[in-house]
């Protein structure tokens, strides 16, 4: 498969502070990739530098094949993009903003049309065409949103936290929607802080303080020795109060670090140590887990940030 | 060209569905110029009458009324009330009862008639001082007249000045103010409209989803423009036919030169507007910073204070200041009924302000998104 999406050793510098530092990854036609990292981590630089909206101090990248200095006006025709705020205008019918975003990339009549039909079978969202966007709920306003984004039938679409605020109800509709359009060979870049989410992605990438820490499949993270630190195993106990047995886990001296999953802890534990642990804790059932996407990513920061001076 | 303004047939269009929508910007827009213009069209009058004026004739004689009757009839003095005592003048004054007090001690008549030089006190509150300089020339004139009367016979004297005022002969105040007012009240409603329209859509995150598309920021900026500036153009047609019927203000030149004229104004402010939505992050710092160009306007624009009565470092502002090319526009044809020969300089120097602020806004609009 051919990349949609290359960065290559992007850097970009706004005067002496470096937003994003010497990121490379190359995402795949119909994948959908996922962006994680805390805010201000560089997420949303990145992809307006994608869009061609920032120019890159050091470094390329290409979308579609074609490149981000050069081609800017190009790629943002083939390219969609939806944020947290969804850019839609409420005054205006949901008619309306879809009606503007497809005068904006400069569609004729018939493709008009036939595209607006396409995407409002698509999000169903046909029933309310003549209301304005002000009266949509939040889940049908993101529909509406993912509406303007596509009708250009972009091959490629940046979603920049797109489930913020969202139900979970409206969230899986907007991933099924996502999964369809996928399928079709539409490539997703979506940056989330849901980890449920990064887990439907094909693959993930963690950027954290500007850098590209990790990218991968969910499996491949999760056999990463930076987020398995040797001579370690991450244990799951299950006890009758999880919460209240956290502090005192925590203070056991093989235990390197623990949080609350529901009603057991996950823990990080020095593997020479277990049955220590098991003696510790008589009361609890205690079993080898494979890392979940957040215990990766805390590991991974924990780790860079003792690495720090 | 096409790719330059990329965009602007969508965006004029539904900018001009939000104006349709929002009764707010329809009142603000319409509305409240006119209400203004009725304001200060009416309340504004520089021509000082009626002066409330307090007399103190110790004389009480012949001559001394003449003296009284001739004060009376310049209209600039209101002979209020006699006093019995220069105190009570004072006081008067003091108590912002009187402006004027005229003393006219009780040898007047006596000097008048041995032909010696008789003195008349005049007392002016200097607090107002259009009102004091104007009391202290008439009171001149007055008695300069008064004294021409003693000497010479009627209708002999050596020099006859016949002013003609050309093009306002009543002198009235509306005349002179309306049609600069026009160019105030444009800027204002123009500048604030298209300010907030832009920082509104930053606000809301619309302008974000906007830079992602192949939208030119001179094909958003123009296209914004469009709307505004018909809607400016409509209410400049009201105003005019307001200040024509209920002002009585005559237009001397050419009704279509004045509107061909206007638009490079209406470029400029709407130029002026995009500019300052660029540096506004918030509806209310756009606010604040649209509010700050009135002041100037007014002020140094040549709209109420003589350009060439101000310091240097003035006149060179008030040479940036667009108001003071557009105020001369409309003065020059609405009162001297001058055209586009006397007035192309002018116009000139607005389009390119407005082309300037334009190019401006659309560098810095580009810039403040690549942050």
């Amino acid at each position: 498969m051919t990349a949609a999406i290359t960065a290559d050793h992007l850097t970009i510098r706004f005067g002496s502070f470096t937003a994003v530092h010497d990121v490379s990854f190359s995402v795949s036609t119909g994948e959908i990739f996922g962006f994680l990292g805390p805010n201000g981590s560089g997420k949303t630089t990145i992809i307006k530098a994608l869009c061609g909206l920032v120019r890159p101090s050091e470094g390329s990248g290409s979308i579609l094949g074609m490149d981000i200095r050069k081609d800017a006006a190009e790629i943002k025709r083939h390219v969609g993009y939806m944020s947290q705020k969804f850019g839609l205008y409420e005054d205006l019918t949901v008619e309306e903003n879809i009606a503007f975003y497809a005068g904006v990339y400069g569609m004729d009549r018939t493709r008009i049309e036939q595209r607006t039909r396409d995407v409002l079978e698509l999000t169903g969202i046909e029933p309310y065409l003549h209301r304005r966007a002000a009266q949509l709920s939040g889940g049908w306003k993101q529909r509406l949103a993912l509406a303007c984004a596509i009708i250009h039938s972009p091959r490629v679409v940046f979603l920049d936290e797109p489930t913020a605020g969202i139900d979970p109800v409206a969230r899986r509709a907007l991933w099924d929607l996502l999964f369809r359009l996928s399928g079709q060979g539409v490539t997703f870049f979506v940056t989330t802080h849901y980890m449920d989410e990064a887990e439907r992605c094909g693959r993930v990438g963690y950027i954290y303080l500007s850098k590209l820490v990790a990218i991968g499949t969910v499996s491949e993270l999760q056999r990463l020795p930076d987020a398995n630190p040797t001579n370690t195993t991450r244990l799951q106990i299950r006890t009758a109060n999880a919460s209240a047995m956290l502090d005192s886990v925590r203070r056991i001296p093989c235990v390197r670090e623990a949080t609350i999953f529901g009603h057991s802890i996950h823990a990080l534990v020095q593997s020479d140590q277990i049955d220590t642990l098991r003696r510790e804790l008589p009361a609890a059932a205690i079993e080898p887990i494979d890392p979940s996407l957040e215990d990766i990513f805390v590991t991974l920061t924990y780790r860079i940030m003792e690495n720090r001076p | 060209m096409n790719r330059l303004f990329y965009g602007l047939v969508p965006i004029a269009r539904k900018e001009a569905v939000h104006i349709m929508r929002d009764p707010g910007t329809l009142f603000f827009a319409l509305l409240i110029p006119m209400l203004q213009l009725f304001l200060f069209g009416f309340a504004i009058d520089t021509n000082i009458r009626q002066i409330p004026t307090v007399v103190f004739d110790e004389s009480q004689t012949q001559q001394s009324r003449q003296l009284l009757q001739r004060f009376a009839a310049s209209d600039v003095f209101a002979l209020r009330e006699t006093v019995q005592s220069q105190d009570a003048i004072y006081d008067a004054i003091r108590s912002g009862q009187a402006r004027v007090g005229i003393r006219i001690p009780y040898d007047y008549a006596r000097h008048i008639l041995d032909g010696s030089t008789a003195t008349v006190l005049v007392l002016v509150d200097g607090s107002d001082s259009t009102v004091a300089s104007t009391a202290v020339s008439t009171s001149t004139g007055v008695a300069l007249q008064q004294s021409l009367a003693q000497v010479l016979p009627a209708g002999n004297l050596p020099i006859d000045v016949r002013p003609s005022v050309l093009y306002n002969p009543a002198t009235r105040s509306a005349n002179f103010f309306v049609p600069g007012l026009i160019g105030i009240l444009l800027q204002v409603m123009i500048i604030l409209l298209i300010a907030l329209s832009l920082v509104r859509e930053r606000e809301r995150g619309t302008l974000e989803q906007l830079t992602m598309t192949p939208v030119a920021p001179l094909g958003l900026m123009v296209g914004k423009m469009i709307p505004y500036g018909l809607l400016a153009f409509f209410e400049l047609c009201a105003i005019l036919f307001v200040m024509r019927v209920v002002f009585q203000v005559p237009i001397h030149g050419n009704v279509f030169t004045l509107l061909a004229m206007s638009l490079p104004f209406l470029l400029t402010v709407l130029g002026l507007g995009l500019l300052i939505s660029t540096r506004a992050r918030t509806q209310a710092e756009a606010f604040q910073l649209a509010m700050g160009t009135v002041l100037p306007s007014v002020f140094l624009s040549g709209y109420i204070f003589l350009i060439q009565n101000m310091p240097g470092i003035f006149q060179v502002i008030s040479r940036v200041i667009p108001a003071t090319y557009y105020i001369r526009i409309l003065r020059g044809i609405i009162l001297r009924g001058a055209g586009l020969g006397e007035l192309w300089l002018d116009g000139l120097v607005l389009t390119l302000m407005g082309c300037a602020a334009i190019l401006l806004a659309a560098r810095q609009f580009v810039r403040h998104n690549a942050a």
